[in-house]
């Protein structure tokens, strides 16, 4: 694996942070959630700065900024020099005059980052607008010369196009446009490509790293994600909880990472080596879809208009305890066929035995007694669960629909709870307080709490942090083992697949391009989609947690 | 976009011929006999059988609905029962003004709600916040009537500036004058929609400004007014926009006690005459023309949603 091996000892030092610590009100007495950060970003230089939910991180970006919320986040101590000039000490005005100008920043999520009201040529000439005295003319000429820069096609219509109407990879580049079209001295971006798709994620990394080269941009890199790191940082700085706790060169942090938390931050990102082979049980598969197809749409008033083809010809069989990935980037049509699986929506044609029956065009009424075998966990943690009930009454709402008294339902989720590893008091406990990790082990107790026979997981540990999300996949294999479970993985992430599945389903548009063992699939791709894919993955060639490359041994 | 306007313009058909029927059916079933009704206690046999000739009760209850319709759409609302003028002309009369004052209100109460509800959302907890709230709920609570005799005690008697009743219309007298003696009902009726439009568009400003675009913009270090009328006050339109629709629709039909404070020559007033005359003929009309003005007023806001959210297509 190549490391960006720089030199910045020479080059003009651009921003520092010394000793910035940033607190709540007084009145909450709480820890600061800062705590004496200091770094420096020198010209040309990409700083990574990594660490798990909550530590500090954008944070750190949202104070160099100057935009921390009102009202709720005070910077108590420290200095932020940029160019010699002292940010802190900046009036209101001087503020906003310094953003985009010499500071700009691009957030995560594209679609709802920019204005979905406003054309997106309008919202980069608006920085124009803000900040220099160009005539209509002029500013229109810059927009449409920095939306080329940025590799946009057809400019003249995407200059005219509100958001919804640009894809992910596009509403991101307008947001780099938009940063970059008055050169600044330092770009933040938070997290810029973690909504993105791998592909798209590739374009923008290096469509980023381009344009730094071009105008010699600093640049802070926000991200939890190793394997961008490895690909883009010349420094990483690694947070935890408000402390700066390791900083050091990429290629020296991921060889010889010397804190007990960089380590086992290293450690818990996914292999993309798939995992060893399970003996294949005999006996029938527990779920058998023959030839789903899923058109949405079509139809029309005045005239008939073409569906959009979901899912075309899609055929697997799982057997009971496996594992079945079905992977692909946004569109593919994985999500319609888990729907279709769970019978949220009705599938155009095809069969979907499950047991015994096919369920595919059973009637509401029909498939009530089936819907206690199919359960779902969902990606969101935060929203799949009632924020008003108790973890509890959320447990034990589908046994006591279908008959089981509320008193056992109630013992079963106590015992549940300890499986999951959490503790019993959480049952009378609401959803807002837990974190993230333990109210998906609650979304996944609240599903097995029905004994189902398989468990459909959309993008179940996608929102979690790589730490949290080897527990819940450990969890997960750990309930297959005691209950055998047949598990439905949804997912876009090659590395979550290649440590849970036994069999991978690879879907592009809507069509299944490459099906089988997920050692096979993985290690030896015969698709060039499922090559791409896995060409796409940041950092495929390094081995995070033995901290070397892969195949050294 | 055309299609989806062409579809809602057919479906104001049957709405309408729903309320034509309801309309119809008033006076056919009320208890008794409607030429009973019209005619009064004091009728004789032969008074009352000539009602019946003249309004074509004798024939078959179908037949009588056709021909109804018939006049209906030819824009015949019939004759007032205590007047005898025809119910059109009656009703023509008394809409401007109506509209008018309507229209006005509309105006002052958006003007001054908006940057209210922006101010109150920006500034969210301070003390303008407070202030604009609790003048919200004043505004809710305060009966108009009150206002109105408020309002005409300061500026009228007490300060001589306007006068105490009286309208003009805009096209005979000018628009000044129209201004001058519209602008106390106008802000005695505007007050609730004040407080109305206030409240929602502080509301859905409270929920714009925490979106992530908010952020962009600052961060493109765009001045805060821009950053509140230009993207935020946009992207809350929508909710405020059906707010201020529905207001003026029922500005429309209910504006009685206004219109009796000031003494202006509206349908408010033509209505409850009309209902205590038991002027069955204009009250029909009346029902006819609020239900109208309803449904056009819904088709022209969800079409208005479309000018502020492009993401909105039909």
């Amino acid at each position: 694996m190549l490391f960006k091996t720089r030199n910045f000892d020479t080059a003009k030092t651009i921003l520092t942070v010394e000793n910035l610590t940033v607190s709540l009100p007084p009145a909450a007495k709480a820890p600061p959630v800062l705590n004496r950060i200091s770094l420096t970003i020198r010209q040309g230089e990409t700083v990574c700065l990594v660490g798990e939910s909550g530590s500090g991180k954008s944070v750190t970006s949202l104070a160099i900024m100057g935009l921390l919320p009102k009202d709720a986040l005070f910077v108590t101590g420290g200095r932020i020099t940029l160019s010699g000039t002292d940010l802190l000490s900046q009036s209101q005005n001087a503020m906003q005059d310094i953003r985009a100008r010499r500071v700009a920043m691009i957030f995560q999520e594209p679609m709802t980052a920019l204005n979905p009201v406003m054309r997106v040529g309008d919202q980069i000439e608006e920085v124009l607008e803000s900040h220099t005295s160009m005539s209509a003319h002029e500013r229109r000429q810059r927009v449409i010369d920095i939306m080329k820069d940025v590799h946009l096609p057809d400019v003249e219509r995407i200059h005219r196009s509100y958001p919804h109407q640009l894809s992910g990879g596009q509403r991101q580049r307008i947001m780099i446009a938009m940063a970059l079209v008055l050169e600044p001295e330092l770009l933040i971006a938070d997290e810029p490509t973690t909504a993105l798709d791998v592909t798209t994620q590739q374009q923008i990394l290096s469509l980023i790293a381009e344009l730094q080269e071009k105008h010699g941009t600093a640049v802070l890199f926000i991200t939890h994600d190793m394997g961008v790191v490895a690909e883009i940082a010349d420094t990483v700085y690694v947070m935890k909880s408000g402390d700066l706790v390791e900083n050091a060169p990429i290629e020296t942090l991921l060889r010889a990472p010397k804190q007990d938390y960089t380590q086992k931050l290293l450690r818990a990102v996914p292999s993309l080596v798939p995992r060893a082979a399970r003996p294949v049980p005999g006996g029938d598969p527990v779920l058998r879809v023959e030839s789903l197809d899923m058109i949405y749409g079509g139809g029309g008033f005045f005239v008939k208009r073409p569906g959009t083809h979901a899912a075309k010809d899609v055929t697997f069989d799982v057997a009971r305890g496996r594992t079945l990935g079905i992977v692909g980037e946004s569109g593919s049509g994985k999500s319609t066929v888990a729907r279709c699986i769970m019978r949220l929506i009705a599938p155009t044609s095809g069969a979907i035995h499950l047991r015994d029956t096919d369920i595919a065009h059973l009637s509401r009424a029909q498939l009530k007694p089936h819907r206690q075998h199919l359960q779902v966990v969902f990606q969101d943690p935060f929203r799949s669960l009632n924020p008003r009930w108790t973890v509890g009454r959320s447990l034990i709402e589908g046994p006591v629909n279908y008959g089981t008294s509320a008193r056992d339902a109630m013992a079963r989720a106590a015992e549940l709870m300890g499986i999951v590893g959490l503790p019993r008091d959480s049952l009378d406990r609401y959803p807002h307080q837990f974190s993230g990790g333990q109210r998906q082990r609650i979304a996944i107790a609240r599903a097995v709490m029905m004994q189902p026979d398989v468990l459909v997981a959309d993008e179940a540990v996608s929102a979690l942090d790589v730490s949290v999300q080897a527990q819940v996949l450990e969890l997960l294999d750990d309930l297959q083992e005691k209950l055998g479970i047949t598990i439905v993985f949804i997912t876009h992430d090659l590395r979550v697949a290649a440590q849970i599945c036994d069999d991978v389903i690879v879907m592009q548009r809507g069509v299944v391009v490459e099906q089988g063992p997920a050692a096979a699939v993985l290690a030896d791709p015969q698709h060039e989609y499922t090559r791409s894919l896995i060409e796409a993955a940041p950092g495929r060639a390094w081995d995070f947690a033995n901290f070397r490359e892969l195949g050294a041994a | 976009m055309l299609g989806y306007l062409i579809r809602r313009v057919l479906a104001i058909i049957p709405v309408m011929l729903i309320v034509a029927i309801f309309v119809f059916l008033l006076l056919r079933l009320t208890p008794g006999d409607p030429a009973a009704i019209i005619a009064g206690d004091m009728a004789t046999p032969e008074q009352l059988e000539r009602i019946r000739e003249a309004m074509g009760l004798n024939q078959p209850i179908h037949t009588q609905f056709i021909s109804w319709m018939g006049r209906l759409l030819q824009g015949d609302l019939g004759t007032s029962l205590i007047s005898g003028t025809p119910v059109i002309t009656m009703v023509g009369q008394r809409m401007f003004p109506t509209i008018n004052i309507a229209l006005l209100t509309i105006v002052i109460a958006v003007a001054i709600a908006v940057p209210m509800g922006v101010l109150a959302a920006w500034r969210h907890r301070s003390w303008v916040d407070y202030a604009v709230m609790s003048f919200s709920v004043m505004g809710f609570s305060v009966p108009v009537f009150v206002i109105g005799y408020i309002f005409i005690l300061v500026f009228s008697i007490t300060l001589g500036w306007l006068p105490v009743q009286g309208y003009a219309a805009p096209a005979e007298k000018g628009f000044g004058e129209f201004l001058y003696r519209g602008i106390l009902p106008a802000l005695t009726l505007a007050t609730i929609y004040i407080a109305l439009i206030a409240r929602m568009t502080r509301a859905s400003m409270l929920e714009v400004l925490g979106e992530d675009y908010i952020r962009t913009a600052r961060a493109k270090g765009v001045k805060e007014s821009r950053v509140l009328f230009r993207h935020a006050l946009r992207n809350a339109a929508v909710p405020i926009l059906t707010v201020i629709g529905t207001g003026f629709a029922l500005l429309i039909s209910g504006v009685v006690v206004t219109e009796s404070v000031f003494n202006i020559p509206g349908i408010g007033r033509l209505t409850v005459d009309a209902i205590l005359a038991r002027d069955y003929p204009v009250i029909q009309a009346m029902i006819l023309i609020t239900s109208a003005t309803y449904v056009v007023v819904n088709l022209i806001i969800d079409i208005s949603y479309t000018i502020f959210d492009p993401r909105i297509r039909y």
